[in-house]
């Protein structure tokens, strides 16, 4: 049985934030499948349901409308959530957005009105996707970051500067190192933000994207280990032996290092493991990390990790605005970062699952075919 | 409706009658063909929809652009002249009776 409590059948998220919010996509493409398929495959779906408590004890699942459902075997997939401003700071005035699911696409898209003023909190990947939408769909678009750099989560300064340039390239009036205090509203609607410098930015729109947070909760009253994400052993276990959990509301040791992934590919992975280890399959989750975002005409796609890395070899490919940037720890190559480069990252995706590491001299070097670290030419 | 029919190496052919309009990725999925997952959702980033025209339809499917080439790189099962990403290829009534051959991952 699947039980989720948005009312739609599974889909795709990352096209909110591109495609679907620019008006090119609607949103019954995203459904991974068709709601049939599930009853096919012999799942009873439950949808706009949540479950309000695990009792673990019962090997039972309750939920808001009391119903009890009983497990043999769990398996939390409850994702992660926006993480929003508190109402102290404004984050209840009408006019603030944020984006997540299809509900909060489908308030936002329709007042993305050419000259409107949105205001966007927060530079990472739904903070810049939805800027490269709005400026696209013509409002002036003010972005905020209150680190001193874009980006500077996940990515190295390189990449950072990249974006930053495309951004303001397109009129995007983008400021870093910028904090603000709250947000003011006239009738409970959203007018402004103020700064704690003092300066006060108008707005019509605010788009908060400060992160996510796993949705642990009911993991977490049910007495599961949590740690950034519920705690998920190399099968994808929990603290209890008959719940599992996959995706975005999952964290796990990979390298040494507490991790959690927010990706298609850890959802898709993880799901996958998950499955095979209740189907009596010995496996563990060895999954190479990827992941991808595309604003205006440029994409962006990552493989691997960076965290920990020493530093960082440009490969610039020749055409304009084409470049990766590869992440090393000492002499391991540990993640790469290719923009507009798709060949940087299909290859540089095959040589991290290889497990090779090829020089930083050699990466630098345009001239060096990396192709033959990965398919020997033919006799 | 175009009729789409993949054969799996080594195993069983699926055939079914696709909506125009889709792409060959959604195509599969929705014939429950396996091996075609479009992890990325058809935006050259996984190269989890990879097939092989069958020859004589190959230039029925249309060029190659260059990402497309370069996602074709790093497919599990090593590219053909023939390959292409599902996902690429828009389905209209031109493509009625067209074959592909769906490679099985080590």
């Amino acid at each position: 049985m699947l039980v989720g409590e948005e009312p739609y059948a599974p889909y795709q998220r990352p096209p909110l934030s591109k495609d679907c919010l620019l008006g090119k996509l609607e949103p019954d493409r995203l459904l991974i499948r068709d709601p049939q398929w599930y009853a096919e495959q012999g799942v009873t779906t439950r949808f706009s349901t949540r479950i309000r408590e695990i009792r673990t004890s019962r090997r039972q699942v309750i939920s808001d409308q009391g119903d009890i459902l009983e497990y043999s075997k769990l398996v939390l997939c409850t994702g992660a959530g926006a993480r929003t401003l508190p109402e102290r700071m404004g984050g209840d005035l009408d006019g603030v957005f944020t984006l997540r699911t299809i509900a909060d696409m489908q308030r936002l898209r329709p007042v993305l009105q050419p000259g409107r003023r949105l205001l966007i909190l927060g530079g990472g990947y739904i903070g810049l996707e939805v800027a490269a939408v709005a400026r696209q769909l013509g409002l002036e678009v003010t972005l905020l970051e209150m680190a001193d750099r874009i980006l500077q989560r996940v990515a190295d300064r390189e990449t950072s500067g990249f974006f930053r340039d495309l951004h303001r390239e397109h009129g995007v009036v983008l400021r870093e190192s910028t904090r603000v205090a709250r947000l003011a509203g006239v009738d409970g609607r959203v007018r402004a933000a103020e700064l704690e410098s003092g300066e006060r930015i108008d707005a019509d729109l605010v788009l908060v994207g400060i992160g996510s947070q796993p949705n642990t909760a009911l993991a977490e009253s049910a007495g599961l280990e949590c740690d950034n994400g519920i705690a998920v052993t190399e099968t994808g276990r929990t603290s209890d032996p008959d719940i599992y959990a996959a995706g975005d509301c999952t964290s796990f040791v990979r390298n040494g290092v507490r991790v959690r992934l927010e990706s298609v590919q850890n959802a898709a992975d993880q799901g996958d493991l998950v499955a095979r280890v209740l189907g009596g399959e010995e496996t563990a989750y060895t999954a190479v990390p990827w992941f991808w975002s595309e604003q205006y005409d440029c994409r962006l796609q990552i493989v691997g990790l960076n965290h920990g890395h020493t530093h960082t070899v440009l490969r610039r490919s020749g055409k304009d605005r084409s470049q990766s940037v590869w992440y090393y720890a000492d002499d391991r190559l540990l993640a790469i970062d290719a923009m507009n480069d798709t060949r940087s990252f299909a290859l540089g995706r095959r040589i991290i699952e290889m497990g090779k590491h090829p020089s930083p001299e050699q990466v630098a070097d345009p001239e060096v075919d990396l192709k033959a670290l990965v398919r020997p030419p033919k006799r | 409706m175009t009729r789409i029919t993949w054969k799996i190496e080594g195993d069983r052919d699926i055939s079914g009658e696709v909506e125009d309009g889709l792409n060959l990725m959604e195509a599969a999925i929705a014939h429950d063909v396996p091996y075609i997952y479009g992890e990325c959702g058809g935006c050259l980033s996984c190269a989890t929809c990879h097939v092989f025209v069958e020859p004589e339809w190959l230039e029925m499917t249309g060029p190659v652009d260059d990402v497309e080439d370069a996602m074709l790189e790093m497919t599990d099962v090593e590219r053909r002249k023939t390959s292409r990403l599902s996902c690429q290829v828009e389905v209209s009534p031109e493509l009625d009776g067209l074959v592909l051959h769906v490679p099985i991952p080590e």
